[in-house]
């Protein structure tokens, strides 16, 4: 699009809203786009729209309280957001969880990465046009639902984890289910790539859209599915183990940009589809490898863990989440944070919106995998 | 590289500059001096052995007589991490800003300032980010107290068992 | 026809000398409003409801299944609902312009049901120009659409009518370029000559009539998805990026009378592409009676027409949206030399067979039917690999 134009054509930019209501945005966000025609010359995001001041709340309810918020932090991977608050606690006190509790931890964990992954290839889906891969990808997250509500009760938030392990074992029975999901998962995500990931409309709609450079990415403090499409290979899981990660074999996929660019929208996109697949890897493993034993350390009720401060990182489905919490050595949290992967991600987004279609943003925001609760907390 | 040989080689560096390193557990950090915050970090990002390229966090917290700006710096070429700290005074914290070092304090940064008042000089868009333009206060603050209303709509809510009580009243007096 | 209505003037049915133009336009009036009525807006409010139980079955759920059987009356309380709702008019809308809106729109589909061939006594409108005056009328929407967009006062429904324009009309383009090669062999522009130039058997139909033919039909039909809205093509409605495009400010009866012309838009598109490539209504000649050979003819036009009718849902519930610089350059730079490749090859083709080529009828019916049986086999193995269970029963 060319900015000459001839002197008796009066142009100007439109200002449009794509407003915290909209069926294509992760969550309420809220652009403010100013575009030329259908190129935009910048999109602004407007942030906000969900802050339920969550941090300044943990400061009120104590340690074991705050759990179920935690939940709230991200509801799509809340298993995640549980155990870095758990991980946090833990370390400031010194708990040690037990074997079968941090199996249990990332059974339930690598589940809930699969669930959310399949939420955003969906989501991608349904964003550029197409109903049916939506469809068809939540049909498979709502199997995974099944088993994790017979495991903890809930389909979404789930309060599954405790300071000092996870609340239940896994009920009888449960294994046999999970790894028969797991066997009908393979096919069907090699069905779902070649309906949806492999369409050569798709393809075009993703690649080259957006590309991020490994150094931009780091700058900008992306993290995750979004780094590693960078072809930054870093992955909390195999270079800062914590848990029960140590023990698992999976491979830590990077972007290549076969399709475009390295660190396009497509790569993006492929990352969840890869990371799906080393998920279920380790899940086999775990589910055939678990060991006996108690699955919640002994806490105590008034929990007041010594004064000090710490920082977690788990690596969410969303990219690496830290925590930080701050104790003063009483039993409400002097402060907590938790920086999310969303965050940062959409710091980038002004930058990389100008030049782009208003069509292109829509698959931008999905390929960053941006969900509103995680920005604003 | 540990964090606290970081600390060490940074107190080597800049001597008095950098206030104290505290070897606490579990997470061991170090508290510096708010002028020469820019200085540090510079170095930190530019030294090759040290390459901290990556701002994972930056956060503050409200303590009784002071504000903290906490920084978690990363380097993913070297993978080791280190904690910087400053203390502002609560009536006006100023501090420069870092994010002609990393674009990442762009938004971390609004946040603090939305939420803790820090006022970062330097900053190209500071202003308020997760609450509304015209909030009054920084809610994280220890003495924040909600505004009794906003615009109009008021945020103190009886409880609904008390009102019913007084309406079960109202209605007996008649 | 025309010869009944002569034989009910001279038996006096309509007074002593009554004007015969008035007459029969009195009979048009009152065939086409049956037409109009009786089976195109009922169409449109039928397919909506096989649309989605299509869709349902596509996406592995159910689909509308609890208002009359197997939810065959949803399109019936989907209507009154629309009736019965508010209707919201924006303030700062040009409300002449925007109550103008969907009529036009509705009328670039509901006029081509006078041309359309039903069977060989069953037409409306026998005009020599019926190909012509088709092409002519379904551009009207563009109309329609720009006004929609325009008069709503909002910068998305600015952004979808536009966009719809620039989309139709570029694949007007090679529309019409598709349909030069069947006139150049049929050398006539009526819909019952071209239909009566083919046979009933599939390898005289004139899809299969040359290699330039095949082709020209297949980009016949992708232009066809183009002009109607419909997906990979929908950008004036994407839903994730506008809303609903143009119709965002639209409400109630207005709402529904653009996608009446959407689905509607999906019958009268078949059926032009039934007539040229398909061969229409021709149906084997079982029987002598004119009577039962209409009938058969209705019965081939329509399942040709409702099977193209049902790709084009299939092709709506699997594919995504292409942008609308890809569209335009998919459009400009590749259907439109594609589509002059085949209006040349096939002039070439004409001079040198002026009678046609049996042999490459059967040579391309051959063709067709190996494409078919391949894709048949690919649906068997992806069925196979995924091992999903499966449940046919059609009416769940």
């Amino acid at each position: 699009m060319s900015d000459t134009v001839e002197p008796t054509l009066r142009t100007e930019e439109m200002t449009l809203n794509m407003g915290p209501q909209h069926p294509s945005t992760h969550g309420v966000l809220r652009f403010v786009i100013r575009a030329d025609g259908e190129v935009m010359r910048e999109a602004v995001p407007d942030v906000g729209y969900l802050h339920r001041s969550i941090e300044k709340i943990a400061e009120k309810v104590g340690y074991h309280g705050f759990m179920p918020y935690t939940d709230r932090v991200d509801y799509v991977c809340a298993m995640f957001t549980n155990q870095g608050w758990g991980m946090a606690c833990e370390k400031l006190a010194g708990i040690q969880v037990p074997r079968r509790g941090e199996y249990c931890r990332v059974i339930s964990t690598e589940f809930n990465r699969i669930a959310s992954h399949l939420l955003t290839v969906g989501l991608m889906g349904m964003d550029i046009g197409a109903m049916t891969p939506f469809l068809h990808a939540l049909r498979e997250r709502e199997m995974i639902n099944d088993l994790i509500e017979e495991l903890c009760g809930a389909r979404l938030t789930f309060n599954y984890m405790r300071i000092g392990g996870v609340a239940w074992d896994l009920p009888p029975g449960w294994r046999e289910k999970a790894l028969a999901y797991l066997d009908h998962l393979d096919p069907i995500l090699a069905e779902y790539n070649a309906l949806f990931s492999y369409n050569k409309i798709c393809i075009q709609r993703l690649a080259n859209v957006a590309p991020i450079s490994a150094e931009e990415a780091i700058n900008y403090n992306l993290v995750g599915p979004n780094l590693r499409a960078c072809g930054v290979k870093w992955d909390v899981r195999k270079d800062m183990p914590y848990s029960a990660y140590a023990d698992f074999e999976f491979d830590v996929p990077i972007g290549q940009g076969q399709w475009g660019t390295i660190g396009d929208s497509m790569d993006r996109y492929m990352m969840r589809i890869y990371e799906m697949k080393e998920s279920a890897k380790i899940l086999r493993q775990a589910l055939t490898r678990m060991p006996d034993g108690p699955v919640l350390a002994k806490v105590v009720r008034n929990f007041r863990p010594p004064a000090g401060e710490c920082q977690v990182r788990v690596e969410s489905a969303r990219g690496d989440q830290g925590w930080y919490v701050v104790s003063d050595g009483s039993g409400y949290p002097w402060r907590v944070h938790v920086r999310t992967g969303s965050f940062a991600a959409m710091g980038i987004i002004q930058k990389l919106s100008r030049g782009l279609m208003i069509a292109d943003l829509v698959v931008l925001i999905a390929s960053l995998d941006v969900i509103a609760p995680e920005i604003d907390r | 590289m540990e964090p606290l040989q970081i600390y060490e080689r940074l107190k080597g560096r800049f001597g008095e500059r950098v206030l104290e390193t505290i070897e606490k557990k579990p997470d061991p950090f170090a508290v510096v001096d708010s002028a020469a915050l820019l200085e540090i970090c510079r170095y930190l990002r530019e030294d090759p052995e040290l390459a901290m390229d990556c701002l994972s966090n930056e956060t503050g917290a409200d303590y009784k007589d002071h504000v903290e700006v906490v920084y978690h710096l990363f380097s993913y070429s070297h993978r080791h991490g280190a904690v910087l700290k400053i203390k502002l005074p609560r009536e006006e914290p100023r501090v420069a800003t870092v994010e002609s070092i990393w674009k990442s304090a762009n938004w971390m940064e609004r946040e603090i300032f939305d939420l803790l008042g820090v006022n970062f000089e330097g900053h190209s868009d500071l202003r308020r980010i997760l609450m509304p333009e015209d909030w009054p206060g920084h809610p994280l603050r220890k003495d924040f107290v909600e505004p009794q209303e906003y615009h109009g709509i008021s945020t103190v809510r009886e409880s609904p068992i008390v009102r019913m009580d007084q309406q079960k009243d109202q209605h007996k007096k008649k | 026809m025309q010869g009944w209505i002569d034989s009910l003037i001279a038996a006096g049915e309509f007074g002593k000398n009554p004007p015969r133009d008035l007459v029969y336009a009195a009979f048009i009036f009152v065939l086409s409003a049956v037409v109009f009525l009786g089976v195109a807006f009922p169409f449109a409010g039928i397919v909506s409801w096989v649309e989605r139980r299509v869709w349902a079955r596509i996406q592995s759920r159910v689909g509308p299944n609890r208002v009359g059987p197997n939810g065959s009356l949803q399109w019936l309380a989907d209507g009154a609902k629309h009736v019965l709702k508010e209707d919201i008019i924006p303030d700062e809308a040009d409300a002449r312009l925007f109550k103008l809106a969907p009529y036009v729109v509705v009328l670039g589909f509901v006029l081509p049901w006078a041309v359309m061939p039903f069977s060989s006594a069953l037409i409306l409108a026998n005009l020599n120009v019926g190909v012509l005056y088709f092409t002519a009328i379904t551009a009207l929407t563009v109309v329609g659409v720009l006004m929609a967009g325009w008069a709503s006062d909002n910068k998305w429904s600015l952004i979808g009518g536009i966009r719809s324009a620039a989309q139709i009309i570029s694949y007007e383009i090679p529309a019409g370029m598709s349909i030069f090669p069947v006139v150049l062999i049929t050398g006539t522009l009526s819909m019952q000559g071209i239909i009566r130039a083919q046979e009933w058997e599939p390898y005289h139909w004139f899809l299969f009539a040359n290699p330039f033919c095949f082709v020209a039909a297949i980009v016949l039909y992708i232009s066809a998805l183009a002009e109607g809205n419909r997906t990979p093509f929908d950008l004036p409605e994407a839903e994730s990026e506008l809303v609903a495009g143009f119709a965002t400010e639209y409400s109630g009866m207005r709402y529904l009378l653009f996608f009446f012309a959407e689905w509607g838009n999906m019958f009268i598109a078949g059926a032009l592409i039934t007539t040229l490539y398909l061969g229409g209504w021709q149906a084997p000649r079982l029987s002598s009676s004119p009577v039962v050979m209409n009938v058969l003819q209705l019965l081939s036009f329509n399942v040709k027409v409702l099977f193209l009718v049902f790709t084009s849902m299939w092709v709506r519930a699997t594919l995504p949206r292409v942008r609308i610089d890809q569209m335009m350059s998919l459009c400009w730079k590749f259907f439109v030399p594609i589509a002059f490749i085949d209006m040349i090859g096939t002039a070439v083709w004409v001079a040198i067979w002026p009678e046609g080529n049996r042999i490459a009828g059967y040579v391309m019916f051959a063709l067709g039917v190996a494409i078919a049986v391949l894709f048949i086999q690919r649906v068997m193995y992806y069925l196979r690999r995924s091992r999903m269970e499966m449940y046919l029963h059609p009416t769940i």
